[in-house]
């Protein structure tokens, strides 16, 4: 791969090698996305699928090979990592809302703090976020009083908050009763059509049909086939694949 | 979900026939069927006579003259009474801070504010308060009202306010407390070691809670520093302190701690020694009690602070802090309500708190025999200020626990 085509992926991951002690949990993996691709990443339970995209904001540490986001590398300098990590937006399985604030003040709190916008400026940016998820109603609640569903949009409204140039999806939908797997599903479509660039780990196989540019399958911490959904679900190469998908679909 | 649920019991009225009636409420909680009606019948006996020679003590026996004798004593010890104005001036002050601190946080009036209020006129009517401090207790209750009118008029976004108040009242209080360096005079130098009584057990407790808790916070904060010399010494530190017991903190400060500093230092005054040590011996006990609480959070706090580019003071100031003290609310009030008990133990190393002064009235000739009436009053005291601090972290714990979780 040359100079020129890893300036133009807003993440590059050369050879990542990650251990859990001795457990061997990404094994060179390679990976480059351009902006505004929507990848997603399927694969077996324990194949390394959160492991990989917590690397890239630095919730784990890798110890080998090169992840380069936004042509920032990520090494142990906390400047590099600070810089990533407010350029990157993540949602979590289970929602990770603080319980203590309203929903308001979780949206508004890191942008006040860490991007140091006035309240108000914060306040209204927040507002026009909860209409683009659909619960503006719902600003002045606590966390606990609302739904799966809804406070997984409020989730995403807060990372949107920080104006992240990348999202990344950890199992978006997987702590969410069927009926409001879509209302997340939606607002992820929309964002998606926006031009964001995702990064989504997910078991919405719909999903990943309709806006997907890519879907990458991970089995034992290695990456084993990357293509667009039509060659994935159509003709994927790989036997294991293969298998994955006939019990998954 | 539960406060929806509460309201609407609230709201619900039991059917009239069994609604609010003295006769009513006995029919349905103590006479309900003749086994239920002989039950009550047989435990009112029992009851009464437990209860009767402590009536008949309380009512007959007992020497109650030996408090208002001594009520000077065992609410300031040896403070000069030419001074007591000062103590006074201190409630006065005390009463304005507090008054202004509520209104600056809430602008709703509830009912423990009401409570508050009526503390002062309440005590006007016991009988053998003159005419002097009834006085007193008046200008307290107008301190209080004024204060709170004044704090009205402090914006929302200003409500820390409020704590700043507090804490320049903190300051205030003991310099007025302590006064100048003169002998005589309006402003008199008293020196620690005749502050006694309810006032020294006050202020022991008071300022052994103020400034434990944020030391145990840090403590407990080091205990998970990533940095290992820090992660040691908070420790060490927590593991000594809790390893013995405080009396033998407050001798060794007596005794030991002047040894431990160079030569020419001033001698620290015995009230801040006990002081020291009380402090000393609560932070390590908060440390592991907010400790606890910081384990109760789940890891997807952290990480969704991490994510978010929350430095690791904001994530802890914003995030996990709050979190962790509201989930151990209880048990640090546990343990301040007991850490103001524990003051009487400086009573043992020659201080006059509460319970010295206790000991000193009971030496007196005049009061011979009269032990079960002194301790029985501080003993009523004691009870009045933990109550009023476990009945205050309820309010508190309810007024956060709307939409927690
Ligand atoms: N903190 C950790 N310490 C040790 N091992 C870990 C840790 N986190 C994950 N692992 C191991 O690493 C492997 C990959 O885990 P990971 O969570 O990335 O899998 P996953 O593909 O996201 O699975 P799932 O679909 O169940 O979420 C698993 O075998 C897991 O047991
Ligand atoms: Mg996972």
């Amino acid at each position: 791969m040359s100079e020129q085509s890893t300036s133009q992926h807003i993440i590059a991951c050369k050879d990542v090698n990650k251990w859990y002690g001795e457990y061997h949990a990404l094994r060179d993996v390679n990976l480059n996305v351009k902006p505004q691709e929507v990848v997603v990443v399927i694969g077996p339970s324990g194949s390394g699928k959160s492991t990989f995209i917590r690397c890239i904001n630095r919730l784990e540490e890798h110890q080998s090979g090169d992840i380069i986001v936004d042509g920032i590398p990520l090494t142990h300098d906390v400047r590099n990592i600070e810089q990533i990590r407010s350029e990157t937006g993540m949602v979590f399985q289970q929602f990770n809302l603080f319980p203590h604030l309203t929903v308001l003040e979780n949206i508004t709190l890191a942008p006040i703090h860490v991007r140091k916008e006035k309240k108000t400026e914060a306040e209204e940016n927040a507002m026009s976020l909860l209409n683009r998820v659909g619960i503006p109603e719902q600003a002045l609640k606590y966390p606990g009083q609302l739904s799966g569903g809804q406070q997984q949009r409020v989730a995403i409204a807060r990372s949107l908050a920080m104006k992240p140039k990348i999202m990344l999806f950890d199992e978006p939908t997987s702590a969410l009763d069927p009926e409001m797997i879509k209302e997340v599903l939606d607002v992820m479509k929309e964002l998606a059509l926006s031009g964001m660039t995702m990064i989504v780990v997910t078991h919405e196989m719909g999903f990943a049909k309709e806006v997907a540019d890519r879907v990458v399958f991970m089995e034992a911490g290695s990456v084993v086939e990357v293509g667009t959904p039509e060659h994935f679900f159509e003709n994927a190469q790989h036997e294991r694949t293969k298998l994955f998908l006939s019990q998954i679909l | 979900m539960a406060p929806a649920v509460q309201s609407s019991m609230r709201n619900a009225l039991p059917p009239p026939s069994e609604r609010s009636t003295v006769l009513g409420w006995l029919r349905k909680n103590l006479f309900d069927g003749w086994f239920n009606s002989a039950l009550t019948v047989v435990a009112l006996g029992l009851i009464l006579a437990l209860l009767r020679p402590l009536f008949n003590w309380t009512f007959n026996t007992a020497r109650w003259e030996v408090i208002p004798a001594n009520i000077n004593l065992i609410m300031r010890g040896q403070y000069p009474p030419e001074q007591a104005i000062r103590l006074w001036v201190v409630l006065f002050l005390l009463a304005f801070v507090i008054g202004f601190a509520w209104a600056a946080n809430t602008k709703t009036i509830r009912g423990e504010l009401i409570t508050l209020f009526a503390i002062p006129l309440l005590l006007m009517l016991v009988p053998f308060f003159d005419g002097g401090i009834r006085l007193n207790l008046l200008i307290i209750e107008a301190a209080g009202l004024v204060g709170y009118g004044i704090g009205r008029f402090v914006p929302e976004k200003r409500s820390n306010l409020g704590v700043w108040a507090l804490l320049i009242y903190a300051v205030v209080m003991l310099v007025i407390l302590r006064g100048g360096s003169g002998e005589t005079g309006l402003w008199a130098g008293v020196p620690t070691n005749l502050w006694g009584g309810l006032l020294l057990s006050l202020l022991l407790a008071v300022f052994g809670i103020a400034i434990s808790f944020p030391l145990g916070v840090l403590l407990a904060l080091g205990r998970q520093s990533k940095l290992p010399a820090i992660r040691m010494v908070s420790v060490l530190y927590i593991e000594f302190i809790r390893g013995v017991p405080l009396i033998s903190l407050l001798f060794m400060a007596q005794v030991m701690l002047q040894l431990f500093l160079p030569d020419g230092f001033p001698t620290i005054d015995r009230a801040l020694r006990a002081l020291a040590a009380v402090t000393l011996f609560s932070a390590a006990y908060t440390a592991e009690n907010v400790r606890g609480g910081l384990q109760s959070i789940p890891k997807g706090q952290y990480e969704a602070a991490d994510a978010m580019g929350l430095s690791t003071f904001q994530s802890m100031y914003f995030i996990i802090l709050p979190q962790a003290l509201r989930a151990v609310i209880p048990v640090l009030v546990g343990q301040f309500i007991g850490l103001f008990k524990d003051t009487s133990l400086v009573a043992l190393v020659g201080l006059f708190d509460l319970l010295g002064i206790a000991r000193t009235i009971l030496g007196n000739p005049n009061w011979l025999g009269t032990h079960q009436e002194v301790y029985a009053f501080i003993g009523l005291l004691y009870w009045i200020f933990s109550y009023m601090m476990s009945y205050t972290s309820r309010r508190i714990e309810a007024s956060l626990a709307v939409g927690t979780r």
